[in-house]
């Protein structure tokens, strides 16, 4: 049972409205030919009755039908195509202030986000807050398409100048690696082939850098981190003693005879045996789903973890988190939520509310602490049992968490551990 | 690749054991469902799998269809609820669509809230992937019904990196799609690698078929044929498996899992296509997903 990690790439799309998002990605689907006629011809008819000629490739998109009389995207949408290489797996994801929560979402689970830019317009506010909310969730990878270059004639200049300004405002962030590509999503240019119309970009067509672009250290590798989601009691006559641990690596390498701690019993032992359906396993990896049985009678539960020896999380009832809000009930000082935190879920009281975000400025505000929907905010939160966690820049697994509002069940935010 | 999507299919399938009480999965004896099923024995062996499963029998169902599904639910040791549309239409809570194109697939919509009301299930698995449709596209993993069974595809929970949030309110339910992110093509090339058993529908044979609006419809007595609608004898299999009087067959000689993949792989029309439930307009899916259909 081997697992490639690197044949699977996830990727979002960000920018403003009207970036050219919907266009890029109906680019990307239709040249990799993971449109069907159906879909074309449903898009082609559609296209006539809107009546700009070309056809739209953003309708390929937009699903609902308020997305398409509005013309815009309402919620994330997601797409699958794949090459020779890799399989694809986009978040397109709305470019409104009000739907930044989509943005969010879909970054959570990305290794590369595409920062769409109007050529004609450059930098501008949407495009910073996605750069932020990018290395916030400390997406590995960051794109910066400059699109519509067709309607500036293909100038150099202006491309350079864009990459400037964007350079300027991500010396300030956490990002690791960024690429600008100068490119026009409805032409065509520099999205499968190099394009003729700009000789003087020398880097590579997008597709090519989403086809190579290396992800096989984006996962940590490190540290063993096993959540304990589901206990596995046969109590059949077979298997009456079974007592599998199942769940999923979220981080390092578990092998059979290592030795183990329990979380919270502080308890060590070692693995017996690394289950799944197909047999046996030596070792199992991020993120593989598997079983593991444990030589010696532990009671575990759900939300337990299974670390090693001499590599702990931190055992903590007080959390510090940077946090997206996106519930329009705000954030209540003093507030109680639900908090769920890999397999675990407790209860928290929100303790203090440190500083709001300026996300245009990157500036923390004391004074306004009024956090509503889409605010980013850094929060102190005190748990009413002890999680095991990591830094969100060290693990995004063990790192992340999201508060669910009592009253209403809805997922009012998302939390990254500082 | 598949076994990264597999993974991930069995974590949101013990998610599921783990979040809800009463957890249901929907089992239609297509394909995709026949996956889930595969895919639940994985994540619980060796216990068996924790879920009931439902069938909501339009009564057109394939008869080759209604044979697998007995068998496999007594290969996997899992108890089957049926909620039956015939019954339904007897008791006067759904009324039957009249003339040629006549389906009963609107009105499963209400027998599969009705069953999941009446057996008070708090979720219900099923095998909807987001490459079929472009409503399909928008949905979460979790994806919160209300208090009707409705879907509100403008007001979806945010869902982020594994964490789902399965709480709900007193009458709410959850439909959980741990396929999401397979396309037709990840599963034929799972299917075939691991010898899944399937109705023999999938694989080509010999069956009398007739032409409607571009589709090649089984001749069978549910589908009332117009005079000039003659059936021949061809050689075909079926891409997806409904009920008779909406799904459609193709022409094709592959016999096998594998001989499928190949044929997949350089086929230019989505398997949606060979559904009269989706082409009776534009936003059919989103329509009929809102009232509660999965
Ligand atoms: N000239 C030109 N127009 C573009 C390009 N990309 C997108 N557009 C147009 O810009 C408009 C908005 O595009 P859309 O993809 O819907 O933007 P979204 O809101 O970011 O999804 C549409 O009319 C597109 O045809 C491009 O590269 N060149
Ligand atoms: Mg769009």
């Amino acid at each position: 049972m081997e697992i490639k990690r690197t044949e699977l790439l996830r990727f979002t799309t960000a920018g403003s409205v009207d970036d050219g998002k919907s266009t890029l990605i109906g680019r990307l689907l239709y040249e990799s030919k993971a449109i069907f006629e159906d879909q074309l011809e449903a898009v082609k008819k559609a296209s006539e009755r809107s009546g700009d000629g070309e056809i739209n490739l953003a309708l390929l998109t937009d699903g609902l039908k308020s997305e398409r009389e509005q013309g815009i995207t309402i919620d994330v949408a997601y797409r699958y195509f794949s090459t020779p290489n890799r399989k694809f797996i986009i978040a397109d994801t709305p470019g409104h202030i009000q739907y930044t929560r989509n943005m969010v979402t879909g970054a959570s689970t990305a290794n590369a986000a595409l920062i769409l830019v109007d050529a004609r317009r450059g930098v501008q506010e949407q495009t910073r807050r996605h750069a932020f909310i990018a290395s916030l969730l400390q997406i590995p990878h960051l794109v910066v398409c400059i699109n519509k270059m067709d309607l500036v004639d293909y100038a150099e200049d202006i491309y350079q100048q864009i990459r400037r300004e964007f350079e300027l405002f991500a010396a300030k962030l956490d990002v690791k690696d960024v690429h600008f590509i100068p490119i026009s999503a409805l032409k065509g240019d520099n999205i499968v082939n190099r394009s003729d119309n700009m000789p003087w970009y020398q880097g590579s067509a997008l597709l090519y850098y989403l086809e190579n672009v290396h992800i096989g250290s984006d996962e940590n590798l490190i540290d063993p981190r096993f959540p304990v989601q589901y206990v596995i009691r046969p109590l059949t006559d077979t298997h009456h003693d079974y007592r599998g641990y199942a769940g999923r690596v979220a981080s390092g390498a578990f092998r059979k005879g290592d030795e183990v701690l329990l979380l919270p019993s502080g308890f060590t032992t070692r693995i017996r045996r690394i289950d799944t359906y197909d047999g046996e396993l030596e070792e199992a990896l991020p993120p593989m789903s598997v079983t593991l049985l444990l030589e010696d009678d532990f009671d575990l539960g759900r939300g337990d973890m299974i670390v090693r020896v001499h590599n702990k999380p931190e055992i903590t009832q007080d959390v510090e988190v940077m946090i997206c809000w996106f519930s329009d009930r705000p954030l209540q000082p003093g507030g109680k939520y639900i908090l769920k935190h890999t397999s675990s879920e407790v209860r928290c009281i929100v303790k203090e509310i440190r500083y709001k975000l300026d996300i245009n400025t990157l500036s923390r505000n004391h004074l306004d602490l009024h956090i509503g929907m889409n605010d980013i905010a850094r929060v102190l939160l005190r748990t009413t049992r002890p999680l095991f966690l990591d830094s969100y820049r060290k693990n995004r697994t063990t790192g992340s968490l999201i508060l669910i509002d009592e009253a209403t069940s809805e997922t009012a935010g998302a939390g990254m551990i500082i | 690749m598949i076994r990264l999507l597999e993974s991930e299919s069995i974590f949101v399938l013990r998610e599921v054991a783990a979040q809800f009480n009463n957890p249901a999965l929907l089992f239609s004896g297509g394909k995709d469902s026949i996956l889930v099923s595969w895919l639940a024995r994985k994540a619980f062996y060796p216990a068996r799998i924790p879920f009931t499963f439902i069938h909501i029998d339009t009564g057109h169902n394939f008869p080759e269809t209604m044979d697998f599904r007995d068998w496999w639910m007594n290969e996997l040791g899992v108890k089957l609820v049926v909620g039956s549309v015939q019954e339904a239409i007897d008791r006067g809570m759904v009324a039957e669509e009249k003339g040629y194109n006549a389906s009963r697939n609107l009105i499963q919509t209400a027998v599969l809230l009705d069953t999941i009301e009446k057996y008070r299930f708090d979720a219900a698995i099923g095998g909807a992937r987001r490459d079929e449709e472009k409503a399909r596209a928008k949905e979460r993993f979790f994806s919160h019904r209300d208090e009707f069974g409705q879907w509100d595809p403008k007001n979806q929970r945010p869902e982020l990196w594994n964490l789902f949030n399965g709480h709900k309110r007193q009458g709410e339910h959850f439909r959980v799609f741990p396929i999401s992110n397979w396309t037709e093509l990840d599963v034929w090339e799972y299917l075939a690698t691991e010898n899944v058993p399937l109705p023999s529908l999938y694989f080509a044979h010999e069956r009398a078929v007739f032409e409607r609006d571009g589709m090649l419809l089984a001749d069978c007595e549910y589908i009332p044929r117009r005079p000039h609608e003659v059936p021949a004898t061809e050689t075909v299999r079926f891409r997806t498996i409904g009920d008779m009087t909406c799904t459609g067959a193709v022409r094709s000689s592959a016999a096998s899992a594998s001989e499928i993949v190949r044929e997949i792989a350089a086929l230019r029309v989505t398997e949606r296509g060979t559904r009269s439930d989706d082409k009776r307009s534009e936003t059919a899916m989103e329509d009929r997903k809102k009232q509660g259909y999965f």
